[in-house]
Order: C-alpha cells, then structure tokens, then sequence
C-alpha cells in the first residue's frame, strides 16, 4: 500500500465507501423480508385488483368500460348515494353521542367512571353484525319493543344507522377521550380568570381545543362505516350499500370485474378520509407537544347528575344490545317457546361450518396474534432503528401504513384475483389457513405498528448505538433491551390483533374454505340462511373468547408489570 | 505518510445531510492518552464530528485512521471506543451490574472475572455497592458514572464523551469534571468530549478544537486558546472580549478614538495600511486602572457608564472620551472599586497593556453578550 | 426466566411458521374429495358418514351454498376448476353448465333402476343424475296471521292481494334455486308475460328478498313475516320442529327441481368422484334422501315425508329443464333490472 494510494480518496473526493457490517445485512435481510411480505400481501394483491377493474371476464383490456357500466346502472348508483347518507347519519349522531359521553367522563365528577368506560368498549368485542342481529330482537316483526319504531321497519336506513352507531361508538369515543385528556387546565383557568360564562368557555376553549379531535373521529367513523358490511348485510332490507354491493356482485353474481370497480368505488373516501386524518394527527401531536397541564373537573351537583344519567342511559343501551343476543342465542324458538335452551349452540346442524368454525377462529386469532405481533414488532423495530439504507426504511414505512386505507373487502377481493390467479407461484396457499393469516396480519398492520413505532420511539436512541461500540450485536440488546421495555406495548398489539382476528368479516368473508370457515362468517352465513337466533349465539361466542382473552391480557399485564417491570418504579 | 504518532487521525473530512455541509473539509490529529474537547455553538459540527469518529454517521469524504488503521469505512461495531451520552442511555430493566457488564458479557469472559472488573469499575467511577440497583433508581450524576463504567467496562482505546454533562445540575456537573478528568488522568484512554460549554472545555481538555459551522477555527491548548484567540469567532466564544472598531496606524500601532495605542505581538491585521479599519481587541480583565495615569503607556480616559455587580468583581461598562466615545467594559475586583471609589458617572484612566491586545483585520460586528 | 419466555416465543413462533408451511402443502392418507353442493346443511353431515361409512378411503370436503351462488361459483371457476363433483345442485344448473363443457359423461352402476325423467337423456354416458325433486311451497305462520287477520292463501294468485302487503318474503332467484325454480313455474304454468304481471303485482307485497331458500320459511317460522314462499322440505322441518306453520303447496301448480350430481371434466380424484357417483343412486342413497324428501329418483323408493303439503306431488308441474336452461340468464336479468335493481331509490 503506497501513500498516494491511500489519499487518493481524500483528495479526488471520492464518497466514503460504507463498509455494511454483518448485523446491517441482517437487520437490511430482515427488513426486506417483512417488506417484501407487505409487496405481496397488499401491493400485489391491490395491482390485481385494480388491473381487474379495467377488464372483461376474459381479461382483455377494456379500459373504462367496466366504470361506465357501472356508472349507467342506477341501481348501484344509489348505492352510492345510500352508503353516503348512512355514513353522514351515523357520523353525526356518534360525534354528538361519543363527544357528550367523553366530556362526561372526563369533565364532570360523576361515579362509576371506569365501569363506564369499559362498557363502552364492549362493542369491540363484537363483529358488527351481531348489533344488528339484537336490534332485530328488539325492533323486528317480532322484537319486544317494535312498536317504539312507530310504524317504521327496523330493515332500512333506520336500522343500518342504529347498528353502526353502537358498531362504531366505542372507536370515537376514545379519540374524543384522549382529545380531550390533552387540552390545557390553563386556558380553563384563564377563561374563568376573564369572567367566562360556563357556555361561553365550552364554545370559545372546549370546542376548538377539540377541532382535531372531532375532525378525526368524523373521518374514523365515516371510513368504518362506508366500508362496514355486516350491518347493512343483516338489517338492509331492500336498502342497497357499497358494502353489500360488493359482496352481491362477487359472491352473489360471481361478477369479480363488476366487484373490482365497485370496491375501487369504496375505495376512494376510504382513501381521502385516511389521509385527511393523516393530517389532522399530525397537527394534533404538535398541540400535544406544548407543555399542558391537564384539567382537573370540579364536582357540580346537577352537571354531574346529568353526565351521569347521560352515560348510564348509553352504558344500559349497549349492555341491553348484549344481553338481548345473549339472552335470544338461548331461547328455543322465539318467539312462541321462550324456553331456554342450548339448541341454537348446536352449530353442526347449521350453515356456516359449525363448531369447526369457532375453533378455526380461534386458531386464525392465535397464529394472527402471534405471527403478527412478531413481525410487526420487528419490523416498526428495524423501520425505527436500523443503519442508513433510507430507501428501504422509506419504503418499508409506506408500505406499513399503507393497509389502514384499504378497507376488509377490497383487501379480500384483492387476494382472489392475485393468489387464485392460475399462474401465481403462491397460489398453493389459496383456501388454507396461512392465508387467512396472512390477510388478517395484512389487515390490521398499520394500528399494531403505530403502537409498537409509539412505543419504541420512546425508548433512548442511543441504545443502538451503545450496543455499538460494546460489540453487542443488535438482536442481543433487542431481546435483552427492547423487548423487555416494550411487554406492554407487545401485548397490547397481540391482543388487537388477536380480538380483530376474532371479530372481523370483511376481508376473509373471500377466502374462507370448507376447512377454514370461520366464527364470523358463520354468524354471516347463519343470518343468512334465516337462523337468527344460531347466528347470535355465534357472535356470544366471539364476544365471550374476546372478552376472556382481553381479560387474560388485562391480568398478565398486571402481573408481567410487577415480574418484569420492577425497575420502573423509584 | 509520515508517520508522527498520531492516535487518531481524521483528514479533509466532509459531511453532507442532503445539501447542507455539516463538515467541511476537517483534518485533524489527536494523541495518544490525550484529552480534547469538541467546542462550540449547537449546529457548529462538534457532534457530527464526534459520531463520524465513531462510525455511527459515516462521513461523506475523507478519512479517518485510529492506531494507524483505516477505520473510515467501518460500522461502528468495528472500531475501538466506548461512548456515553447526555441521555446516558442506560438500558432501564437492567440493574447497574448487568449494565455495566453488557460488554463483557457478550465476550464470554468467564463470570468471576466480570463480576470483579465491575465491582472494579464501579468502585473507580465512585459507585461501589450500588450494582443491585436499576438506573431509574439512581440521580443523574450517578446514571452518568454508571455510563461512564459501562464504557470503560471493554477497555477501549478511544472514550468519547458526548455532552456528558449537560443533563446535570451545576454543582454535580462541577464535582464529575474533575472526576472525569481525573479517571481519564489514571487510566491514560484518548478521550474526546463533546460540548458547548467552554468552562468545561478550559477544565477538562488538554487541547481544544474550537468549531464553527463545519470549520475548525483553532486547535490549541486551553491556555492558547484563551490568551491568544486566532478568530474573532473563537475570541469571541471563549470567555469575554470587547471588540473595539479602531484604525491601524503603522507596524504595532493602532488608533483607538483618536488615542494612539501600542500593539505588541498579537497582531492578525492582514497586513492593512494606515488608516484602514480595523478591530482591536481586550479581555474586560486585562483593563487596568489601578496606578494608571494619563501619562501610562496605551492610557485611555474613559468615563464610567454603568457598574453591574457579579459576586466576586464588578463589570464595569466604560466610554472613550474623545468624539467616537467608544464603549467597552472592564473587570475590576471589589476591593480596586473599594480603594479608587469608582462610581457611575466619574472620569477613570484605564490602561490596555500592549501584549495583551490582540488586533483582527475585519471589521468584526460583534453580539453584544456572548454565551 | 424472561429469556426462558423469549425461548419459548421464538420456538412456538419457528415450529408455527414451519406448521403454516407444512399445513398449506397438506399430507393425508385418504382421497379428498371437495364436493360443491347446495344442499341444505343440516343434511350434510348425514350424508358424509352414509357415504364413508361404505368408502372409508375418501373424505368428502363440502363446498357448500345456495344454488345460484353455488353456480355462479363453478361459472366463475370455468379456466381453472377446484371442485371433483357438483352433488345435489339444481339440474337447471347443471344443464347450463354441461353447455359449457364443464363435465365428463359417467353411467354409476345401476343407473338403469333410475326413471328415465332423472337423468340426462341428451348424453350417452350421461353427464348429469338426477338425486331427488325439491319441491316449491308456501310457509305460512298461522299465529301471525291471526293477529294482522290474514287468509290462508291457496294459490300463488291469493298472495298478490292487497291484505298480503309487506307480509310476504320470498328469495332473490338470482342467488337461490329455491327462487329461480318459482319463477320459472310461474313462467311455464302463465305464460312469460303473465307471469311478470304477476311478479309486478306480487313485488309490492314482498317485504323483501332474501339470500337463501330455505330463510323465507325459517322467517316465516318465527313470525319475522308471515308468509315465506320456500319449499316443502324446509317447511315440513319446521313445522316437525314446532313452528306455528302451515305448509301450502298453491293451487295452479309448483314448481319444482332435481337435486343432481355431474363429474368435473379433468378431476384429479375421478375414482373416489365415480364412488360417490355410484353411491348416490344406491337404494341405500336413495332412502336416506326420502327421510326428508318425498320424490326421489328410483321409483318404488318413496314412502311419504311427515308434514309435506297433501296432494303436493299431483301439483308438480311439467317442469321443462331444458327450456328453463336456456332461458335462465335472461330472466334473471331480466328479474334483476326489475326488482333488485330498483330497490328504493327513493328513501
């Protein structure tokens, strides 16, 4: 080695060529690997998808054919109209309701608080079509309180809109709850300060404070309900929406090219609504960051008293919907022989794939639970911490975030055509479990992976970089270090994704098979062929797996925290 | 090359963020067993600089040579230093033990051998039976000792030392400086410290490097680089200076308000001619007062503006008395204002030696109130 | 003991990984044999033990849904097949899909003790058997109609009347054979132009279409709406299952369809396909379908089904399949842009 040799560089200015050690290899391996996943388990699928939409049944090309088809056939044109002036309905009554009954639990001293908020979240548990279901005890010819309706059919707009409202209550109101646990005690006193009235401070402190907040539920709220179909499904009636336009055309007419278009329809706000939201946090996470003191409610005999009333008459509404499908999956033959029975649990004698159904749900909802968070977790891990290669790390953050935009059965129908595409090497995994698997992660990728990025963001940047120059490798300080800090975090990921996995219609009601039928299709399948009342006993069954799981969860967080978190105390 | 026993040598280093040049050109030699310090202003490079050194953002051209091998190139994990943060970055489930062991646990070194380096390195970094704690259980200064240790732990032959100190509170930051210093004394380990704090950069370092906006502006001893700054930028960052606009006037001649002045030695006037603007500079405890008369070399009348009382001396604020009154301060001890009674508004006689000038060729705008 | 947790997490999650891999390949030692039926699920499992009772090498994977998705299904699936037979779909169906070149002619063993009305004539060796005839009927809740004061209709013409308004369900022909199989009676027993005068007038007092068959008798059985116009077997199910029903079998005529099974052209499984082919038309086969349904394709076979409408078999039309063939995709069409089409654009 000469002199001149080694200046060389120096002096031409040659870039520094990086060395990549072996751990960049592997953590730039792993990372492409998880990004080369989410090519084919959404970018792929969605090509085809879209490709499909812009042929015939013999895939020709046709370019906008298929549109204006679709365009000039009015039926599915109301559609359009129908899913919007559901989704606005909806939207508005829960913001008022979700809005009041946040406010109540955060501003006003009322009891009971907690019971409340987790009563609120109960409808989580649920898949959407078993409100709908108990609205139909309730409401239907035969419902007990079907004279409250006055006249009205409970099958229509009425009942959709009742059924996403108690479908997608629990999803606003804890964006409104967090909104508003981030608003500045300060402002409060300053308004008081000036003489405010109490009214005056609402509308000149509260409601602006909460702008994003409502901004954020309105688009949260109107994304799940244009693209839900398990309500409209079950309580419809003769009312068209996207939803179940999507699934008449392809599992009804087998029409996939007419489905590709109508999807690529829902698409559209599906899309503009995830990105106006988008937006809206990011403003909102600014706010965040100024340094606010948090509000303290001060008791006020009758404000209190009407919170109370308020949430209790939400909570008991919510309660009744559950305790009316649990209550209707025992009766024997509603509604002539209210006896109680176990008949409807007999799920053999029924569509839908039986009690096969509910342990093939439950397996989805493990290997979901597991698969997903272990990759998940690594991958917001590699985005967050790896070395340099910023076009991947780019990339890969793309295509994390990018599922939360694409609603269940376009993902679904997106998957026929790609993996039951004749030549596609991967078309093995068609009608198998793994695929189902695959979806589900797919699905509910971006949430799991804002709470895993959210959590590891919090932990030293330096760690890495430690680890460094202690020639610790990184996968050692990440199942020694980040892990261990993260169980939190881990396990409330495994539990979204496992109590999605339990509940979720949309996307697998494509892909299910005779051996992988699921709990939730089957309450699907089960309202469809006219057994309501198995069907709700189905969705108690989800509920119960659900909710125990959640319980689980509840209790291993508590007693992981006191194990393995003990340095977290002083 | 020649080879002039350079520990660690770095040359015409650049670095770039997209367009904007975070290091420019940077060459630069540290020796074995020394202790530089990184000084300047927050965006000047320093940190930059110290993680190129480390290989945790590899710079964009240039080169870098640790014991003579090229480590230009490589990932942070094949090179040879340790490295403790501002934020410590202490790995919070683990207790001060397995900490400090991290690195040697990866090394298969046998348990006993590591339970005594540790019970060893805390003892040296002051913290001895506290290895049973986590760090959250620990003050700041201690989560710091203990980052040291851990850094230490691997013995190796480079410490870099990211603005350790800053988290700290004062007087804690005081009592670790010296510590610091006094293990990096005892163990001998070439040490680079980040920081913004020239306090700490006069304390601690052997040399400084001095650095703006990407450049060095000077590499010295802390005694050089406050007596005889090269900039009016290091001049500047590093304690207090007036910078009085003057006329050069001849070789070692200057021309202050009218008042002809003698500069020796300290002159970096760019060669300008009679007559050409110029800055002429002193520190505020160079200015002397006591004995001097209008008859004193470099004598200057000046009359008193403002006193501003600063625990052990005042800080006096002053104004030339000819037509530019031209305003400059001065540091004077208590007991100097005591015996010559020098109030606001009265007529003073200072000196500014000759030797202790320094004269700048730019008209330099300065800020008034440096850091 | 939380790096024993790690262990034990990475371990479950590698042999997960490897069970997916393995799982997707699949490896038994028995035939399957997926089998796309629209039978009524509650009958499936019977059949899956009767038939591995006597073949215990295959395993019968069932596909299972209503006849017109079911078709659409195998229409949809035409350049790449996935299913070994098609057993106890809608002969019309299989009609359609034999034009098509969907199946591969087979004569099972003892065909010629069938009558001959059942099986394909057009082919030699035929490519579809007929099973069993489902037959149309009104269910109709007597404890409902008592309180809204209804009449029990006992012709298709009765349920067009005005007291019947929003009362009666019946299913979208479109996605159900149960659906189709009405409208093409009404269409062969009218004549085609009076039968969408009657669909117009009976339009108005549908309360709505539902996806299957067998759910307008099962609402109707629950008193959901009174009148459901499914087919004899589901309404003679409920009513043995104590629904407050009476089964009516309307005077004009019903319409009915053969439960039939044809092989798929190309099937990997064409053994264990012809086993099931054989078995079905088996007496044995052939009893197990009259415990429910009361035509079945062997002569001499039947013995009448509790609960089934009186006089129900003198009423069934003389039902053409192949006219009903033919025609199928334009009536549906045709029923789509009328009824489904127009739903309530208004509201």
């Amino acid at each position: 080695m000469t002199g001149t040799a080694t200046l060389a560089p120096a002096l031409s200015g040659l870039a520094v060529k990086e060395k990549v050690s072996r751990e960049d290899w592997i953590m730039r391996g792993i990372l492409l690997a998880i990004a080369l996943f989410l090519t084919v388990s959404i970018l792929l699928p969605l090509y085809f998808l879209m490709s499909k939409g812009f042929q015939d049944k013999d895939g020709t090309f046709t370019g906008l054919a298929n549109f204006t088809e679709f365009f000039s056939t009015p039926a599915l044109f109301y559609s359009i109209q129908n899913s919007l002036v559901i989704t606005l309905w909806t939207s508005g009554i829960v913001l008022i309701l979700a809005f009041t009954f946040a406010y109540g639990l955060t501003r006003s001293c009322m009891p009971f608080k907690s019971l409340f908020k987790g009563i609120a979240l109960v409808p989580i548990l649920m898949p959407s079509l078993l409100p709908a279901i108990s609205l139909v005890y309730f409401f239907g010819k035969q419902g007990v309180i079907t004279s409250w309706l006055f006249g009205y059919e409970i099958y229509g707009p009425i009942g959709i809109v009742m059924g996403e409202i108690i479908y997608v209550f629990p999803h606003a109101m804890t964006i409104m709850l967090i909104a508003m646990a981030m608003s500045d005690a300060r402002l409060y006193e300053a308004s008081e300060a000036l003489g405010a009235s109490k009214l005056k401070t609402f509308f000149t402190v509260t409601l602006p404070g909460m702008r994003y907040g409502l901004v954020s539920a309105f688009f949260v709220t109107f994304t799940l309900v244009i693209t839900d179909f398990g309500v409209p499904k079950v309580l419809g009636g003769k009312y068209n929406v996207l939803a179940t336009d999507v699934y008449k055309q392809v599992v009804g007419r087998q029409d996939f090219e007419m489905g590709a278009v109508v999807s690529m329809v829902l698409l559209v706000p599906a899309v503009l609504a995830f990105f106006a939201d988008r937006l809206v946090q990011r403003k909102q996470v600014a706010m965040l960051s100024t340094r606010a003191v948090p509000y303290v409610p001060k008791p006020s005999r009758g404000f209190d008293m009407a919170m109370l009333g308020f949430c209790g008459l939400v909570g008991f509404i919510i309660l009744a919907i559950l305790g009316m499908a649990f209550f209707a999956s025992f009766v024997k033959f509603w509604p002539y022989d209210l006896t109680l029975g176990l008949k409807n649990y007999q799920f053999d004698l029924m569509d839908g794939g039986g009690w096969a159904s509910y342990f093939n749900s439950i397996e989805l909802a493990s290997w979901t639970a597991v698969v997903g968070t272990v990759m998940i977790f690594i991958g917001a891990y590699l985005v967050e911490k790896s070395n340099g290669f910023q076009a991947g790390r780019s990339a890969m953050q793309f295509l994390c975030i990018m599922p939360m935009a694409v609603p269940g059965l376009v993902l679904g129908l997106a998957y026929i055509f790609f993996f039951n595409h004749p030549d596609n090497p991967l078309g093995f995994l068609y009608h198998t479990m793994p695929i189902l698997v695959i979806c589900t992660v797919t699905h509910f990728y971006t949430v799991a992976h804002l709470t895993a990025v959210t959590a590891l963001k919090q932990m030293d940047p330096e760690f890495e970089s430690v680890s460094a120059s202690l020639k610790v490798p990184f996968y050692k300080t990440f199942r020694r270090v980040t892990v261990p800090v993260c169980v939190p975090a881990i396990l409330d990921i495994s539990m979204y994704l496992f109590v999605n996995a339990m509940t979720t219609v949309s996307a697998v009601v494509f892909l299910y098979s005779p051996d992988t039928t699921l709990a939730s299709v089957a309450v699907l399948n089960m309202d469809d062929a006219g057994d309501t009342a198995p069907a709700a006993a189905m969705g108690m069954m989800i509920v119960i797996t659900a909710a125990g799981v959640r319980l689980i969860h509840s209790l291993l967080t508590r007693s992981l925290a006191r194990r393995t978190q003990a340095w977290r105390k002083r | 090359m020649a080879d002039n026993g350079a520990y660690l040598k770095v040359e015409n280093l650049t670095k770039k963020f997209g367009d904007f040049t975070a290091l420019k050109n940077i060459s630069l030699e540290v020796f074995e067993g020394e202790f530089v310090c990184f000084l300047g202003p927050s965006g000047c490079g320093k940190t930059t600089l110290l993680r190129a050194i480390a290989g945790l953002d590899i710079q964009t051209f240039g080169r870098i040579e640790q014991a003579g091998r090229d480590i230009s190139g490589l990932p942070p994990s094949e090179r040879d230093f340790g490295i403790v943060f501002q934020s410590y970055a202490l790995f919070p489930n683990l207790t001060v033990n397995r900490n400090v062991a991290y690195g040697l646990e990866n090394r298969k070194t046998p348990k006993p051998e590591i339970a005594a380096k540790v019970t060893e390195l805390l003892l040296l970094v002051g913290m001895p039976e506290q290895g049973d704690k986590y760090p959250a259980q620990l003050s700041g200064g201690q989560q710091q000792r203990v980052a040291l240790a851990r850094a230490l732990a691997t013995s190796p032959g480079l410490l870099l030392l990211d603005e350790p100190l800053s988290a700290l509170d004062a007087k804690v930051r005081a009592r670790l400086r010296h510590e610091i210093k006094d293990l990096q004394l005892k163990l001998g380990v070439t040490t680079i410290m980040v920081t913004h704090d020239q306090e700490e950069a006069l304390t601690m370092a052997d040399r400084i490097v001095v650095m703006n906006e990407g450049v060095i502006e000077q590499v010295g001893t802390p005694e050089d680089i406050y007596s005889r700054p090269k900039s009016p930028f290091v001049a500047d960052f590093v304690g207090t200076m007036n910078f009085l606009a003057g006329t050069a006037n001849g070789k070692g001649r200057v021309k202050l308000d009218g008042i002809e002045l003698a500069a020796n030695g300290n002159t970096d006037d760019g060669g300008a001619a009679p007559g050409e603007a110029i800055t002429i500079c002193i520190r505020p405890e160079d200015v002397v007062t006591r004995g001097v008369t209008r008859d004193t070399d470099n004598a200057v009348p000046a009359v008193v503006d403002n006193l501003e009382f600063l625990g052990s001396f005042y800080r006096i604020s002053l104004h030339t008395q000819g037509p530019d009154r031209t305003g400059f301060r001065a540091d004077f001890s208590i007991n100097l204002m005591r015996d010559l009674d020098i109030s606001e508004g009265r007529d003073v006689v200072v000196s500014f030696p000759a030797d202790l000038i320094r004269i700048y060729g730019e008209a330099f705008i300065h800020s008034d109130e440096t850091v | 003991m939380r790096s024993k947790f790690l262990k034990q997490l990475a371990a479950i999650t590698a042999g997960g990984l490897l069970v997916l891999g393995l799982g997707a390949s699949g490896a038994q030692a028995k035939t399957d044999l997926l089998v796309y039926t629209a039978i009524e699920a509650d009958e499936l499992a019977k059949f899956k033990k009767a038939f591995e009772g006597d073949y215990p090498d295959v395993n019968i994977k069932w596909v299972r849904d209503s006849t017109g998705i079911m078709t659409s299904k195998l229409m949809a699936e035409k350049n790449n097949p996935k299913a070994d037979i098609v057993w106890g779909l809608a002969a019309t169906s299989l009609m359609k899909l034999s034009n098509e070149g969907y199946f591969q002619g087979y004569a099972p063993k003892g065909i010629e003790k069938l009558g001959k009305l059942y099986y394909d004539q057009k082919n030699n060796p035929p490519q579809w058997v007929g099973q069993r005839a489902w037959i149309a009927s009104v269910c109709f809740n007597t404890v409902e109609a008592g309180k809204y004061k209804l009449p029990l209709p006992t012709s298709w013409a009765d349920l067009t009347k005005p007291v019947y308004k929003g009362h009666v369900i019946m299913p979208n022909p479109n996605s159900s054979g149960t659906g189709f199989l009405d409208v093409s009676s009404w269409m062969q027993l009218m004549g085609e132009d009076n039968a969408w005068k009657f669909m117009d007038a009976l339009h108005v007092n549908i309360s709505r279409y539902t996806h299957s068959g067998s759910a307008p008798c099962k609402l109707a059985a629950s008193g959901e709406v009174p009148v459901g116009i499914s087919f004899a077997y589901r309404g003679a199910k409920s009513k043995s299952g104590g629904a407050p029903i009476e089964v009516i079998a309307p005077s004009e005529g019903v319409g009915w369809d053969l439960e039939s099974f044809a092989i798929v052209k190309n099937t990997k499984n064409l053994a264990a396909a012809r086993m099931l082919a054989d078995w079905s038309v088996s007496a044995k086969a052939m009893k197990i379908y009259n415990e429910e349904y009361a035509v079945v394709a062997m002569p001499g076979i039947a013995k009448p089904v509790k609960n089934f409408p009186p006089g129900i078999l003198e009423k069934m039309i003389q039902n053409d399949f192949a006219w009903a063939a033919k025609n199928q995709d334009r009536i549906l069409n045709k029923w789509r842009d009328k009824y489904d089409a127009k739903s309530d654009p208004k509201k």
